[in-house]
């Protein structure tokens, strides 16, 4: 038996692939972690973002997949009946039972002839239907795949994670290589039976494992996926111009980024979490449309993402020339975040379904 | 050849001319109205919608003088989805001690009762039924909330309306809203039409609402679908009420005072207001109104007084164009300077209107009939309108989808 | 809440999907089959753009069952660009910066949930126009 190398597990097509599309989603109210810590701390004590997403009265995970789907298609210019795979990953999906991807599917145009499922793995749902799609358009299966990375995510009140569990996330249209905006040339994932963070079924709130969700679970996982993504390519740190974490709060991926080598400026574009939260499924995901609307032609990008239970997913993306025409086909992931209406705890509660109404 | 030609062309017009007679009611049977009878209109929480209807019933009966009838029209909207009862023709029948007569249910949302009445005339001008009574009945009260706002939006359309969550109000508030964009007018230019409704109806026994309102406080009220007030919307109420009908002649024979049918016409629209072709416009009740004015050989001008479906002050304003009181977009200027009050040009709501006396939405149509029948008897008290010879009242379902408009005149 | 009559709707709700007559042109949403215009068929599928502008709004304060727990709500009447109008709530705006023919454009929401068991309806809502297109 010959010794395991990275080159071993990188995951890398038949056809040459990128990302022909890819739309961001952020609904426009924020509540201020420090309005949380008033609530529950008196106001003392550090809080570990500065405000988070917070999706309205009528958005869940299948209505803002619709918006981002559409972002990416207006950016991708193509045809829905084309796309045989609509792929939503989320920890919130709005029915236990009964797909989002068909709604979305449905309201994109996609339908009937394209496969269509829901993806969960905590946040890394998003990133694990990017690389299905990768592989389905990569064998020539199919000509476009449509993988979404979407969350509302609950935290329970007064828990850590109530400050940055949040809404919003990514859509990435999946492609040829020729026609994409930015080509992705391999993937990486990495995968282990670590408890660090679950929701039972049925129940409202997720646990989690507190400080066990940092070394052995963040950290190993998010180093793990990456270390051997750049091993398996013989890349640097410095070969890449951006670098996007899975970003739960606004430290780790900054710490990751620094263990790794990588620069604060080359994070910069792509750390939203300080601004956004930590959107689940879409944290990754909506971090790389940040990156690819200020992106130039021949940029490097390694996107890691991070799902507990748990794993990563690493991505190497070269952006292309067609970028230029296609970010400004759609609104940016900045003006998304720029959207902003502040609000407080009480509303913020009637928002979020903690008002028991019967 | 020629002349047989000829023979065949008057033979044609001599039948094209009896149509016309036929159709202008000169050889159809006249109708007129023999008994009323009505309730209060007020939550009644101890009263059932058969007791409710067979209190009006019982009036109308009495007031006619007979027990003779020969078929019920029941005009209802809501038993249904806050009573859990329909059939309700066959229970009315016998609650009013009428079994085994003929009876049926007529709906038509909001213009319910007016579409019984409607209903009762056409079983009579048609000469198979003598007698018809037809009575409007609501039990509002069975639900209360946000339930009965979700019933009365059944009115409007369910797939492209009410299931975006409008309302009557909000339907009554978006005509509104561009009625005074569109004619530059403010929210207190519609005071008038509250502040008369309150006016009369504070002399109205039977009336829902007693107090008077004063114009600045229909502005300051709470909002229940911006810019619509609770002042601006009529309350909703239990009620019920009923009226007799037969042929003419033989009213004559029967009551000292029987009031004549002298128009009835009923017209539809859609029900969505999106699919207007003009949205500021009650297509139906303007189509009814004048069927119903040509049938009676009378014009606007000549009638004394038209109990309209005030059920926001927007509506009174719409209907008073629609039915030629007012050219369009000035329907508004009628409430300013008491043209509408019970000596202006044309006196509306002369007791209360839907504004005060109530809504009890099915049985609103036939509210209206009552209260004219009181004005042309001269037996409306402190409500009468002077020397009230012709009368009109108009009915509308949900946002004017249905308009019934009826012409009444008096005996003497 | 009725199954098949929410699915049956799904066209129009989630991509305003109306008509167009063949004889006059006439765009319909929603769609009935047959023109309002010249009364010919129509049955022809027309995809909306989605842009329209504000015809008439109101803010619901006496909400219907159904739509207790989202009061008060800005609903309006929407003028879209191919013609006809359409009732629609409107959504990430406050109801104090609506105006009559303030842009807006269409978005996919949540219109109703069935209690805390039952299905959840998607269909369309109009939001402002101009943020998109100014920040953009």
């Amino acid at each position: 038996m010959n010794e395991y190398t990275p080159q071993q597990g990188l995951m890398k097509p038949n056809l040459d692939v990128g990302i022909v599309g890819y739309g961001a989603y952020v609904p426009r109210y924020r509540i201020p972690a420090k309005e949380i810590s008033k609530m529950w701390t008196g106001g003392v004590g550090g809080v570990p973002i500065q405000e988070k997403a917070v999706n309205g009265l009528d958005e869940d995970v299948v209505t803002m997949s619709i918006e981002a789907a559409r972002n990416a298609l207006d950016r991708g210019q193509i045809n829905p009946r084309d796309i045989r795979a609509v792929w939503v990953g989320s920890e919130s999906h709005p029915y236990a039972v009964k797909p989002s991807s068909t709604t979305v599917a449905e309201a994109i145009g996609a339908v009937p002839n394209t496969q269509a499922a829901d993806w969960e793995f905590a946040c890394k749902a998003g990133t694990e239907a990017m690389q299905a799609a990768i592989a389905f358009v990569g064998s020539g299966m199919a000509r476009y795949a449509l993988s979404i990375g979407m969350d509302t995510a609950q935290g329970r009140p007064g828990d850590a994670l109530e400050y940055t569990a949040a809404a919003g996330g990514a859509a990435i249209l999946i492609g040829l290589a020729e026609e994409a905006v930015a080509v992705i040339n391999g993937s990486y994932s990495f995968v282990t039976d670590t408890p660090d963070f679950w929701r039972r079924a049925h129940a409202n709130y997720p646990s989690h494992g507190d400080r066990f969700t940092g070394e052995p679970a963040y950290f190993k996982h998010v180093m793990g996926a990456a270390e051997a993504l750049m091993e398996a390519l013989e890349r640097m740190a410095a070969d890449y111009d951006w670098a996007v974490f899975h970003q739960p709060n606004a430290k780790f991926p900054q710490r990751v980024a620094k263990m790794l080598g990588f620069t604060p400026e080359q994070i910069a574009p792509g750390l939203l979490s300080p601004r956004i939260g930590n959107t689940y499924s879409g944290s990754t995901m909506i971090g790389l449309t940040a990156v690819l609307d200020v992106a130039e032609p021949g940029d490097r990008i390694l996107m890691v993402s991070y799902g507990s239970g748990a794993g990563s997913d690493a991505f190497d993306i070269r952006v292309t020339d067609r970028i230029e025409a296609a970010r400004d086909r759609a609104m940016k992931t900045e003006t998304y975040i720029s959207r902003r209406t502040e609000i407080n705890y009480a509303t913020y509660s009637r928002f979020r379904d903690k008002l028991k109404m019967s | 050849m020629i002349e047989a030609g000829l023979l065949i062309i008057n033979l044609q017009s001599l039948i094209i001319s009896l149509q016309s007679l036929i159709i202008n009611g000169f050889i159809m049977t006249n109708v007129s109205i023999i008994g009323i009878g009505q309730t209060e209109v007020k939550e009644m929480w101890d009263t059932s919608i058969r007791h409710l209807a067979w209190y009006a019933i019982e009036a109308a009966l009495d007031d006619a003088h007979t027990t003779d009838v020969d078929a019920i029209f029941v005009g209802n909207m809501l038993a249904e989805s806050l009573s859990n009862q329909n059939h309700l023709g066959a229970l009315v029948a016998d609650f009013a001690g009428l079994r085994g007569i003929e009876a049926v249910t007529v709906e038509a949302a909001n213009a319910s009762g007016g579409a019984a009445l409607r209903q009762a005339v056409l079983a009579v001008k048609s000469g198979l039924v003598e007698t018809a009574l037809a009575v409007g009945v609501e039990k509002m009260t069975d639900e209360t909330g946000p339930k009965v706002t979700a019933a009365a939006a059944t009115s409007l359309d369910a797939d492209y309306e009410a299931m975006h969550g409008l309302t009557l109000a909000g339907a009554g508030a978006l005509l509104m809203r561009r009625y005074m964009h569109e004619y530059g007018r403010q929210v207190a230019d519609f005071a008038g039409f509250s502040v008369n409704a309150h006016s009369n109806g504070a002399d109205n026994p039977q009336a829902m609402f007693r107090n008077r309102l004063k114009a600045e406080r229909f502005t300051a009220a709470p909002l229940v679908a911006d810019p619509v007030t609770l002042f601006d919307a009529a309350p909703l109420g239990d009620g019920a009420a009923a009226v007799i009908v037969t042929s003419h002649d033989r009213a004559l024979d029967m009551v000292p005072q029987p009031v004549r049918i002298a128009g009835s016409a009923m017209a539809t629209d859609t029900l969505a207001l999106h699919d207007r072709k003009e949205a500021l416009w009650l297509a139906a009740a303007e189509k009814s109104a004048q069927r119903a004015l040509a049938q009676a050989g009378v014009t606007p001008d000549e009638v004394d007084l038209f109990e309209l479906h005030d059920s926001f002050t927007i509506i009174a304003a719409l209907s008073l164009e629609a039915a030629g009181f007012a050219e369009r977009g000035q329907g508004w200027r009628l409430a300013q300077n008491g043209g509408i009050g019970r000596n202006g040009r044309i006196p509306i709501s002369t007791f209360g209107g839907l504004k005060a006396r109530g809504n009890p939405l099915g049985a609103t149509g036939v509210y209206q009939i009552v209260e004219v029948v009181r004005q042309l008897r001269g037996e409306a008290g402190p409500c009468q309108v002077e020397g009230a010879k012709i009368g009109m009242a108009q009915n509308l379902g949900g946002m004017g989808g249905t308009a019934v408009t009826h012409i009444l005149k008096a005996s003497k | 809440m009725e199954v098949s009559r929410h699915w049956r709707l799904q066209e129009q709700r989630y991509k305003l999907v109306g008509e167009t007559c063949d004889s006059c042109g006439v765009k319909l949403f929603p769609p009935r089959d047959v023109c309002l215009e010249c009364e010919a068929p129509a049955k022809e599928l027309f995809t909306f753009t989605g842009l329209g502008e504000i015809f008439s709004y109101t803010t619901i304060y006496d909400a219907p069952a159904g739509f207790e727990h989202h009061a008060p709500y800005t609903i309006a009447l929407v003028k879209l660009d191919e013609g006809p109008l359409v009732t629609a709530q409107l959504t990430d705006v406050e109801k104090e910066d609506v105006a009559i023919g303030m842009p807006v454009e269409m978005v996919t929401r949540k219109l109703r949930t069935d209690g805390e068991e039952g299905m959840i309806v998607y269909g369309y809502k109009f939001r402002p126009l101009s943020l998109a297109q100014t920040v953009n």
